[in-house]
């Protein structure tokens, strides 16, 4: 994605400086290409929308007494994780590799206290690279929080969440991301993620599923119906997931130009055809078309075009969005047969739909791109040997996340409590961790 | 035949209403109310302690037999308590009674519609 556009510009800027003109300095002759700053700004403020979206898509869906506590479990994470990925994310993420690759690590990264000054290759000052970065860091573990919705102690998640954001999605992050992470450099040209399907979607889907079935169901599931608290507030929540996703997929690009415009429209192809396959599944299926399920829909798109925004066409863009919501809508069914508990679908489609673009992105890939990866490889790349890469990929981002959070959710709800007590889920979590009311302003008082 | 209303604190609801189902009192009405007793219940806004004017509660109410009453009181008091001993403002239970009861869908009366 971004780092595979932003190493590769910096191959070409570093050719154009010789060329133009031998004594100039590389470090100091980067000047900042305002257009591409004024989009990465853009971008990096619609991805922080998309939290405040999340937490109003998940606060809607659960039941009147969660609704705070849900939403506050995205809000936090605009808190710690930002604060953490100043500190060392940053580093850990895009630092040289350390720990034979496990993660990196940069002394100048750390509280970004050496990039003052710098300006990337991609022209684009590297504060708005990193502040970009962070933002995916401060969304994928709230995406997390649907898995595990009404049950579980702030405390808990809060801890959690550091040490996921740490332990999990840092090293997933430089693997895929950094232009030394093993996965970036897989094959002819890497394991395509464009922009987050591994790092982003299967991390936090896969994550959810394991602490959900670690942390069982909610009392009454799957028996007493769990109704949610405000679906207009939820589909708000889906609209402006949708806007942020622009930033997400088309600020991936870290560039103001073709790739960006590609991204944006496959994007809105997928999010789009995506909306309306789960939509008339579902009315074929239960009879009626549900706002739940279109804005399901658009989730389901726009999560399996992440990975493949730069590489695929409008219509196969199309594809993997119907594909995506085919797949996660029956995802969801097997889930109800089953009967645990990933309450809001993290995993049905974060989990699901992340792995259906990953891996079905390979039979979209436009020409250009196998061309390139053909010279890269000297000679000959096939679909299959890249669909080989991405499987690799997948089957990485999976063991890895699931162990990890098997670790970190054993040892948080040993040392802490992670799980909330009996009471608590009875009482609700606003009131019993927050002592608010979400809803509160329905009563006179 | 009595009507037993109950004023009950919003987070004490779940735990009334499944003792009630255990004790097999499962038709009741829910309604959400404000008022006040003798509570002056402090609360918390942006680090001030205030007292607010009107409390929220949860209102229940209850249509039973007579050989009911005695049940459902107790198990209201037993699950609606704070901590189990009972703070001031764990609220009321008025018991009136009720004239008539009818079901809509057979228009059968009286203690057989309850």
């Amino acid at each position: 994605m971004m780092k595979k556009q932003y190493k590769r510009n910096a191959v070409v800027t570093g050719l154009l400086l010789l060329i133009a003109g031998g004594s100039v300095m590389a470090a100091d002759a980067v000047p900042v290409d305002t257009g591409t700053t004024a989009w990465m700004l853009t971008s990096t403020a619609l991805v922080l929308l998309m939290v405040p979206g999340l937490a109003m898509f998940y606060g809607g869906l659960v039941r009147t007494k969660n609704v705070l506590g849900t939403m506050m479990h995205s809000f936090v994470a605009m808190g710690i994780m930002a604060v953490l990925w100043v500190a060392v994310g940053y580093s850990m993420s895009f630092g040289p590799s350390v720990l034979g690759g496990w993660f990196g690590w940069s002394n100048d990264y750390f509280f970004l206290k050496g990039i003052d000054e710098t300006i990337t290759p991609a022209g684009v000052p590297e504060y708005i690279f990193s502040m970009f970065q962070g933002k995916f860091a401060i969304i994928t573990p709230a995406l997390i929080a649907g898995a595990f919705a009404e049950r579980i102690s702030f405390k808990g998640y809060v801890v959690f969440i550091a040490l996921w954001g740490l332990l999990v999605y840092n090293p997933l992050c430089h693997w895929v991301w950094a232009s030394d992470g093993f996965l970036f450099n897989m094959g002819a040209m890497g394991a395509i993620d464009f922009a987050g399907g591994t790092v982003v979607h299967i991390a936090s889907g896969v994550s959810g599923l394991v602490a959900a079935l670690y942390l069982g169901s909610r009392r009454g599931h799957p028996k007493i119906a769990l109704a949610p608290s405000n679906l207009v507030m939820t589909m708000m929540g889906a609209g402006l997931l949708w806007v942020g996703w622009f930033g997400f997929n088309a600020g991936s690009s870290v560039s103001s130009g073709l790739l960006t415009a590609q991204a944006l429209t496959a994007t809105q192809a997928a999010a789009a055809a995506g909306a309306m396959a789960w939509m008339v599944i579902e009315a074929f299926h239960q009879g009626k078309a549900t706002a739940l399920g279109f804005a399901s829909g658009i989730l389901a798109g726009l999560v399996a075009v992440t990975p493949a925004a730069g590489v695929v066409q409008p219509a196969g863009a199309m594809a993997l969005g119907i594909g995506a919501a085919m797949i996660c809508y029956s995802a969801i069914m097997v889930k109800n047969k089953l009967g645990y508990d990933d309450s809001l679908d993290a995993f049905g489609i974060h989990g699901v739909g992340g792995m259906v673009g990953s891996l079905l992105l390979v039979f979209f890939i436009r020409k250009s791109w196998m061309a390139s990866a053909e010279t890269a490889a000297g000679g000959s790349w096939s679909m299959w040997q890249q669909l080989g890469v991405q499987a690799t990929a997948v089957g990485i981002a999976v063991a890895y996340a699931a162990i990890g959070t098997l670790l970190i959710i054993f040892l948080v709800n040993k040392v802490i409590g992670f799980r909330a007590s009996t009471e608590a889920e009875m009482q609700g979590l606003d009131y019993y961790y927050h002592g608010e009311q979400g809803y509160g302003m329905l009563n006179p008082r | 035949m009595k009507l037993i209303t109950a004023i009950i604190r919003e987070n004490k609801l779940d735990q009334v209403r499944e003792a009630l189902i255990e004790a097999e009192i499962t038709r009741i009405t829910v309604s959400r109310v404000s008022g006040h007793g003798q509570q002056q219940g402090e609360e918390i806004y942006r680090g001030a302690i205030v007292i607010p004017n009107l409390i929220p509660k949860v209102r229940l109410e209850i249509a039973v037999n007579e050989a009911f009453v005695d049940i459902t009181v107790n198990t209201i008091i037993k699950s609606a308590r704070t901590n189990g001993k009972g703070e001031v403002g764990d609220g009321k239970i008025f018991i009136s009674p009720l004239e008539e009861c009818i079901r809509i869908r057979t228009g059968e009366r009286g203690g057989t519609a309850i």
